[in-house]
């Protein structure tokens, strides 16, 4: 496989939905892991990912899916599953009968169709509701069998528009820990989410949108890197923090120091993380510093969402 | 030479295994939802009122009577009724129903998003629809057929099987289902197409109904104009009934079964290459 038919390839795509801009000239390629899409209502990540999937076609530009597109289905569909924000089932079903079906149409035999829906169903712990038909499912059920309906046929692409929406927090906490799972597994994991928090401990990547434009994408941390003219943030709890910050203002990169209230520590903004580390290393060795924890306080999702987007993004949703 | 390479190449390439297998469920579950939704109730009561209304009336009549007059009588009610009206609305009901009702109950994407080609989902739902109106009509006409002669004691029973009766049944059972196919391939299009079907299945009424009066060229994209050369017994009709048997320019039953399976291929061909450019947006709908 070439590293081209291990991507998600999105070549200057632009979709219009008559005067309304859908998204603009966008330029991706996505690597295997998870990818969280982040952005306001209305930036765009639903349309990524409709015209990842084929559900709607660009007006401009080309996107392929690990070398496939959706003129293939029969591969293309073997490969990709896409769990959406439509909350509606054929009229009827039960949640067995909702996943079964949407695998025969996959052309496999009934004994695996069965042997696949039940496995699907235990991933998301529905096994009790499974025979009961979908209607009388809350949103949180209905949530986790569209869940396994995507994931039944072992995809190798997961496209999920905002997976955590309605579960609760038991759910919510298993959810994420299958999409890691099935990111570690070599999965491409497409995920958007407006909860921030939640997709900062499971990203590998991020792809920030605004307005129907990308404003940022890579890992997170190359992302934050990349801001400039936002000083890093970073968090030292130590002793005598007090004359760390006075050895600290010597220097230019440093924009800011300020004492911790409990006297244990200090925030430190700088522009320059990397001399920062350098400085910090010999301060604690030539006065003696007891260290208990260096960490970057604004190297997060909810962090560059703020700078690059702006506002909203405080309460940990968007 | 290159395209007869290239269907060649298709031919032996498609996965024709896997379709048939795709088909076939897709089918299952099209047939049991269309058989089994509250919608389809008032086609089962298109269908079946003949039946009905003829075991009542028919209940006060001595058996007995004229053949002639039995012929008649079926002949009238496939014509003006089966073919004209509760064929045509019960196709309306079912296939526009197909995939518009997909779209307003927000399930298309479904199939949208499994590996089966859209072609192959026109092509199924379109079966499922011919499937399910076929059954529900040819029940309705062999009922009306089975009561008006069976009422017509001996002279009933010697048409049915010693005289020409069964191949009237035949060719009624026969037009029945052509008459499914043509309207619904007309309303599985409509259904891609039109959000509200209705206005334009009140213009393809009146086409169909007054296709006779149109020059004969257009005469040919009518379902009607097929389906009235393959009815085993000519209806004469009079005053108001006139307007609905206008005899058209005749066709013989081998050029016209042809005619209507060339014209319906026309419009589901129509029909996958406009699924094929359809997008998801429910909110517009």
């Amino acid at each position: 496989m070439t590293a081209e038919n291990n991507r998600i390839v999105f070549e200057n795509v632009s979709k219009f939905y008559g005067d309304v801009l859908g998204v603009n000239r966008v330029n991706l390629s996505l690597p295997p892991g998870v990818t969280s899409l982040v952005g306001p209502n209305g930036s765009g990540k639903t349309t990524l990912m409709n015209l990842m999937t084929g559900l709607i076609k660009p007006t401009q530009g080309r996107v392929n899916v690990l070398g496939l597109t959706p003129n293939h289905p029969e591969e293309f569909f073997r490969r990709v599953g896409y769990c959406t924000q439509f909350d509606s089932f054929p009229k009827g079903v039960t949640g067995y009968e909702f996943i079964y079906q949407s695998l025969k149409l996959h052309g496999i035999s009934n004994n695996e169709a069965h042997r696949l829906t039940k496995e699907a169903i235990d991933r998301v712990n529905m096994g009790e509701a499974a025979s009961r038909r979908i209607a009388g499912y809350s949103k949180g059920m209905r949530q986790r069998i569209r869940l396994a309906q995507s994931i039944a046929h072992h995809p190798t692409v997961l496209v999920l528009d905002e997976p955590l929406n309605g579960l609760d927090p038991m759910a919510r906490a298993e959810s994420i820990a299958l999409f890691q799972a099935l990111g570690k597994d070599g999965l491409h994991v497409i995920i958007s989410s407006h909860v921030l928090h939640e997709v900062d401990k499971i990203s590998d990547q991020v792809v920030l949108m605004s307005y129907g434009y990308v404003v940022a994408e890579g890992q997170i941390h190359g992302v934050r890197s990349e801001v400039k003219e936002h000083p890093m943030q970073i968090l030292v709890r130590c002793s005598r923090p007090n004359l760390v910050a006075s050895r600290l203002f010597n220097q230019d990169h440093v924009v800011e120091a300020k004492l911790q209230s409990d006297g244990n520590g200090l925030l430190v903004r700088t522009q320059n993380a990397d001399q920062f580390y350098l400085l910090l290393n010999r301060i604690v060795l030539d006065d003696n510093i007891a260290v208990e924890a260096v960490a970057p306080a604004d190297d997060d999702v909810n962090s560059l969402y703020q700078y690059l987007i702006g506002g909203g993004g405080s309460g940990g949703t968007v | 030479m290159n395209v007869m390479a290239s269907s060649r190449k298709f031919f032996h390439e498609a996965p024709w295994q896997l379709w048939t297998a795709q088909l076939t469920s897709l089918i299952q579950s099209e047939v049991k939802r269309n058989f089994l939704k509250r919608r389809s109730i008032w086609i089962y009561l298109v269908a079946l009122a003949p039946v009905v209304i003829l075991t009542i009336a028919l209940a006060q009549e001595p058996p007995g009577g004229s053949i002639q007059d039995r012929t008649q009588l079926m002949g009238a009610l496939f014509q003006f009724y089966y073919l004209h009206v509760a064929i045509f609305i019960g196709c309306l009901g079912i296939f526009t129903w197909l995939f518009r009702g997909e779209i307003v109950e927000k399930t298309l994407h479904y199939h949208f998003l499994s590996p089966l080609r859209r072609e192959l989902l026109v092509l199924g739902k379109f079966l499922s629809g011919m499937v399910t109106t076929s059954l529900i009509f040819m029940l309705g006409v062999f009922g009306t057929f089975f009561l008006i002669y069976t009422h017509g004691g001996a002279a009933g029973r010697d048409f049915m099987f010693n005289g020409p009766g069964l191949g009237h049944l035949a060719a009624y059972l026969g037009v029945t289902v052509m008459a499914c196919l043509g309207y619904g391939s007309i309303f599985i299009a409509f259904s891609l197409l039109i959000r509200n079907p209705i206005i334009p299945a009140v213009v393809v009424f009146l086409w169909e109904t007054f296709h006779a009066a149109l020059p004969s060229l257009l005469q040919k994209f009518s379902i009607m104009f097929y389906l009235k050369q393959l009815c085993p017994v000519p209806v004469p009709a009079e005053d108001f009934l006139a307007l609905f048997a206008v005899g058209s320019e005749p066709v013989p039953p081998w050029l016209a079964v042809p005619g209507l399976l060339i014209l319906c291929a026309g419009i589901l061909v129509f029909a996958c290459w406009r699924v094929r450019k359809l997008e998801i947006s429910y909110l517009a709908d």
